[in-house]
């Protein structure tokens, strides 16, 4: 019997969190279309429904009628597969992220739909394959823009994902575990001050994060694969419909695991910043209210994502590589070596 | 539960490699090497080994085998052409490998006991514990793996160096 209950309710988690997840990637691109929108003095949408909250819905029905086109010089198994490890690879990594407090029903973690030992590499491993998603679309439309595209996404994506994994070392030298549920509970003890980021002393590691993640990501300042100037539009130039769309979701939903990371692993992820100065306020409101938090936390790091964006002119190739081999990647290094420095000191004798 | 997995990814894992050798397309084989790359992960995973799933995933189906295909993409390489092949390869090839195989199988029955072995079942090895036996019993070898890789790199470096000073019209 249990086995079926763990059946049923993990079912149920995987299609709640997607459905969710899908929203937000929609709500995401309005959000993104209004944010620049008053930063550049405009409205952004504003027609359809209050406040222009219905526009992905239009967006959506929009991408699923239009004609979908596969011109005739493509080499069509990899043109049509990409797209879907694009998205696969996205929807994949949100599996292992902690939304809440560990609480069992049945046997059952309700607000992870898994908890892995290795959860941090499982989200690394599956997002270094969502490449592939990139660089086949490029290669296989047979077409200059979107060839060029992906070479530069792929490049920027091994550069930076080094950088990357090396600024979370920090914080699982720290927890000792890369169990995403421990490196959460081990901040979860004094509220704001024993988040990695001020009582870790992490923030070196958070802002070499931040910026490898907007490269991993292919967003503003890092957007050179899909330069409208100079590429079309780059990897995806030759896509049209549901096919564009998928590459579309992938890149918002990439946007949101990378801020579901960030705040896991610098700021606490479902903790409350005042840790346990207020009561409990029964069972359910304390069940709830670090769900709260967590996506507190996890929409500010998207309204940053657009406010850099709206902020930020485009990097050159060239910076773009120097920035992250001879700045970021030593740097990272730096705060590995004086963080285990500090760690061994601290620790006691054996 | 685990064997099921085992045989599907073990089959995945041969079909990969065996595709890998019959298309014509270098990409296809790419994409046939990343399969069995990741099938073999898999398969790590089923033997408890998550720590070895993760970072084989990560280098190669990841990081190394995104190279393979930039190089295939950079130089656009089209299909082959596909040749009868030496008559040498036909007499001498395939019995030596069958007779490979068999000396390899024969080896690994003969000294089961010696070799140790892996369970399939569902206790992992943690990462702790790994790298108790990497930094302890092992660090030497360990760290005289990493010089290596640093000297290939070196190496790398080097030669990448040396033709780009021997051609014209290029200012640096």
């Amino acid at each position: 019997m249990s086995f079926w209950w763990f059946l049923l309710l993990s079912v149920i988690k995987i299609a709640v969190v997607l459905f969710i997840l899908l929203t937000a990637v929609a709500y995401t691109v309005l959000l993104e279309r209004k944010v620049v929108g008053r930063i550049q003095n405009r409205w952004g949408p504003s027609r359809v429904g209050p406040f222009g909250l219905l526009q992905p819905l239009a967006d959506g029905i929009k991408l699923f009628l239009k004609e979908d086109l596969i011109p005739t010089a493509v080499y069509k198994p990899l043109f049509i597969i990409s797209p879907i490890i694009a998205l696969a690879c996205a929807l994949i990594s949100i599996s292992v992220v902690p939304f809440g407090k560990e609480i069992t029903y049945k046997g059952v973690d309700l607000f992870n739909i898994a908890n892995v030992n290795i959860g941090l590499l499982v989200i690394l491993g599956v997002t270094s394959v969502g490449v592939y998603g990139i660089a086949l679309s490029g290669w296989s439309s047979n077409n200059k823009y979107s060839l060029l595209g992906a070479l530069r996404s792929s490049a920027q994506l091994i550069s930076y994902e080094l950088a990357l994994g090396l600024s979370l070392v920090g914080v699982v030298l720290r927890t000792g575990s890369l169990n995403l549920n421990k490196i959460v509970n081990l901040q979860a003890t004094h509220g704001m001050l024993s988040w990695n980021f001020f009582g870790g002393f992490q923030f070196v590691a958070f802002f070499i994060y931040l910026m490898a993640a907007y490269a991993e990501t292919n967003r503003a300042p890092f957007d050179l694969p899909e330069a409208e100037s100079e590429l079309t539009a780059g990897y995806h130039t030759e896509y049209s419909s549901m096919k564009f769309a998928m590459f579309f979701m992938a890149e918002y939903a990439n946007m949101i695991t990378v801020s579901c990371v960030a705040t896991l692993l610098f700021f606490g992820g479902w903790s409350s910043p005042f840790g346990s100065l207020f009561p409990s306020f029964g069972p359910v409101l304390d069940a709830l209210l670090p769900v709260l938090w967590f996506v507190l936390k996890v929409f500010l790091f998207l309204f940053l994502y657009i406010w850099v964006r709206g902020t930020l002119p485009r990097f050159r190739y060239d910076q773009l590589m120097s920035f992250g081999w001879k700045f970021l990647l030593p740097l990272a290094i730096a705060n590995i070596v004086v963080t285990s420095f500090w760690l061994g000191l601290r620790a006691p004798l054996q | 539960m685990h064997l099921v997995l085992f045989i599907i990814f073990g089959a995945f894992c041969v079909a990969g490699a065996i595709n890998l050798l019959l298309q014509r397309h270098p990409i296809n084989s790419a994409l046939s090497l990343i399969v069995v790359m990741t099938s073999l992960a898999v398969l790590y995973l089923l033997l408890g080994a998550e720590f070895l799933a993760a970072a084989q995933v990560i280098v190669y189906s990841g990081a190394i085998m995104v190279l393979f295909t930039f190089v295939i993409m950079l130089l656009n390489a089209g299909k082959e052409q596909r040749t009868h092949g030496s008559r040498a390869a036909y007499w001498l090839g395939f019995p030596g490998a069958a007779a490979l195989f068999a000396l390899l199988t024969f080896i690994f029955l003969s000294h089961q006991s010696s070799l140790g072995y892996a369970v399939l079942g569902p206790d992992m090895v943690g990462t702790g514990e790994l790298s108790q036996v990497l930094f302890r019993n092992l660090l030497l070898p360990f760290e005289v793996t990493s010089v290596l890789i640093l000297i290939a790199i070196l190496g790398a470096v080097a030669l990448a160096r040396h033709t780009n000073e021997n051609q014209p019209g290029k200012e640096r």
